[in-house]
């Protein structure tokens, strides 16, 4: 069986500065996989390559096996591969309700229909509807995105990367801005997400990632430092030296 | 609620004030025949508005070059009518609107790759090729003398266009509400819904795999396909056009209008131009070397104190009376 996604090779340099060295990286079918890493050490680069918002200078990516290397990001997200950012990017003026049935209609290949009212498109309404059930944000589906606490946007940032049905799902810090006490009900919505998609949640809290991940990368300077099971890593003095000493000292 | 911004929790139904635009136009007609030369050019303004309003309203497109395809059309409409005798208006029509489309849908394929300043600035230099085209090529277009003489058949080999402007009136009107018809759809429709999503954020568009480039050019072919048949019209009612359809000026004026109306609201487009055209007749009437001032100051208090155009405020003025019922008006 082919990995979910897989990179080979992936470089990426900005004139002298290389913000991805030669990066091998694998993501099992239905993985539930931590991408962790100091600041600056190119996560977020990383993961805008995975979905084709940044070239790569060299190298290849994989998904189930066939070569996505350039093709663009709609043709990625056909293909079953979703995001959510680390910065919400939502459309803030818009309901909670619009911004899900946004992605669906879009999966459904109903976006560029011109004529029948939207809000007279049952399927797309009912199918967004039952997104933001399963996330608990069924109250706040017609209320404007932009009122919403920001623990609730992060959200619905999940809502909008699920109605993309994603095969792999790319979390940018899915819990970034939140306060801790708020980050409990994310990591239950993470925790509940469906087992045959395959997740990579690149996160700073470690708790956060040793409660979800059973695998993770660590990434240095671009390049990949390791990878293992959380106890493996957590172990491993170079971790330590570059991603944990710093963050307790 | 005035603002009609489409998406999948509105209601789309048609409330019963939207009648009220086309119950003032019959009055005008019965009640006001002396002003009907001016009716017919609001008219064909708001047609035009309504094209901008879809592209900058709805998707968020800027442009200062949206009189290309409103002077295209006039142009095509105007030399067919008076040099090629293709005097059937609604072919001179379909014709205009096809040229804008084709142009739009060059231009905009080059264009729409580009935002924010830059293609604002291609909107403008576009316009102004083709007024210049249109400047030089004197044989065709009758260059600064414009073209006179532009015959316009009788609308299906009945209605003739009378010395009184009624059937020109009439006419105008029946086009505007086909393409208002349209419009509106549109705005209601899913791909409505996708073109505020990329106003509204475009980066989250392309990441929930929308061909936004695409999406773009689609419209903007729709818009200037609408803006072209404005321009036609308003050859038809002039039976001539001169320069002025072309370059800045016209655009300018447009942007004011729909700004002063209300920006991505569907009746901003209507309201605006009906505002300014009649401001500027009766100010030219009042203050002929003034009248311009009167509309800087109009569009400055606009501005200042209702930027949502005459619509938001109307809409501010509603929800002050209905407290609780203004959640998503006072969205825009």
């Amino acid at each position: 069986m082919p990995f979910a996604l897989e990179t080979r090779k992936l470089c990426k340099s900005f004139g002298a500065l290389t913000v991805a060295d030669a990066i091998d990286f694998r993501l099992e079918p239905g993985a539930r996989h931590a991408l962790i890493g100091p600041n600056g050490a190119g996560k977020t680069t990383f993961v805008n390559m995975l979905t084709g918002r940044l070239a790569p200078s060299s190298g290849a990516i994989f998904l189930n096996g066939e070569e996505i290397t350039t093709l663009g990001q709609a043709a990625r997200v056909k293909r079953g591969v979703g995001r959510t950012f680390q910065i919400n990017t939502l459309f803030r003026e818009l309901p909670v309700l619009d911004n899900v049935a946004l992605a669906v209609a879009e999966r459904c290949g109903l976006a560029t229909r011109l004529w029948r009212p939207a809000g007279t498109h049952k399927e797309v309404i009912d199918e967004a509807g039952a997104l933001l059930a399963q996330l608990g944000l069924q109250p706040d589906a017609l209320r404007r995105v932009a009122d919403l606490p920001y623990g609730k946007q992060r959200l619905v940032e999940i809502a909008i990367a699920l109605g993309m049905k994603p095969r792999v799902l790319l979390l940018d810090e899915p819990a970034a801005g939140v306060p801790s006490h708020e980050s409990t009900r994310i990591v239950e919505v993470l925790q509940a997400l469906p087992a045959q998609i395959a997740i990579l949640i690149i996160e700073h809290d470690m708790d956060l990632v040793r409660r979800f991940a059973r695998r993770i990368t660590v990434l240095a300077a671009g390049a990949v430092l390791t990878e293992g099971t959380p106890e493996e890593v957590m172990r491993d003095q170079r971790v330590r030296d570059v991603y944990l000493g710093e963050l307790h000292a | 609620m005035i603002a009609h911004a489409g998406g999948y929790t509105v209601d789309a139904r048609l409330r019963w004030q939207e009648a009220l635009p086309w119950i003032a136009a019959l009055a005008a007609f019965f009640l006001l025949p002396e002003y009907l030369a001016l009716g017919a050019r609001i008219l064909v303004y708001i047609l035009f508005a309504l094209s901008l309003d879809l592209i900058l309203g709805y998707a968020g497109i800027i442009t200062l070059g949206h009189s290309a395809f409103f002077g295209l059309g006039a142009y095509v409409a105007g030399i067919l009518g008076a040099k090629a005798g293709v005097t059937d208006p609604f072919l001179q029509l379909a014709a205009a609107g096809g040229a804008a489309a084709l142009l739009g849908v060059a231009t905009g394929a080059v264009i729409l790759r580009t935002r924010a300043l830059t293609l604002l600035m291609l909107t403008l230099a576009i316009t102004s090729i083709v007024l210049e085209i249109a400047n030089s090529a004197s044989s065709l277009t009758g260059g600064a003398d414009g073209l006179s003489g532009v015959v316009v058949a009788p609308i299906l080999g009945v209605f003739k266009f009378d010395l009184f402007g009624r059937t020109a009136f009439l006419y105008c009107l029946a086009v505007l509400l086909v393409a208002w018809y349209a419009v509106r759809r549109v705005i209601y429709s899913p791909f409505g819904a996708m073109l505020t999503g990329i106003r509204e954020n475009a980066t989250r568009m392309h990441a929930i795999g929308a061909p936004v480039y695409g999406r773009l050019l689609l419209v903007y072919t729709l818009s200037a396909l609408l803006a072209g048949i404005a321009g036609a019209l308003l050859t038809q009612v002039n039976q001539f056009v001169g320069l002025n359809v072309l370059g800045f000026e016209p655009s300018g004026e447009l942007l004011v209008m729909l700004v002063l109306g209300g920006v991505g609201r569907l009746y901003g487009a209507f309201i605006g131009p009906v505002v300014y055209l009649i401001v500027q007749e009766l100010l030219a009437k009042e203050f002929p070397e003034y009248w311009f001032f009167g509309i800087g100051l109009l569009l400055v208090a606009v501005v200042l104190f209702a930027p949502g155009g005459i619509l938001g405020l109307a809409d501010k003025c509603l929800s002050l009376l209905r407290p609780g019922s203004s959640a998503r008006a006072s969205a825009r």
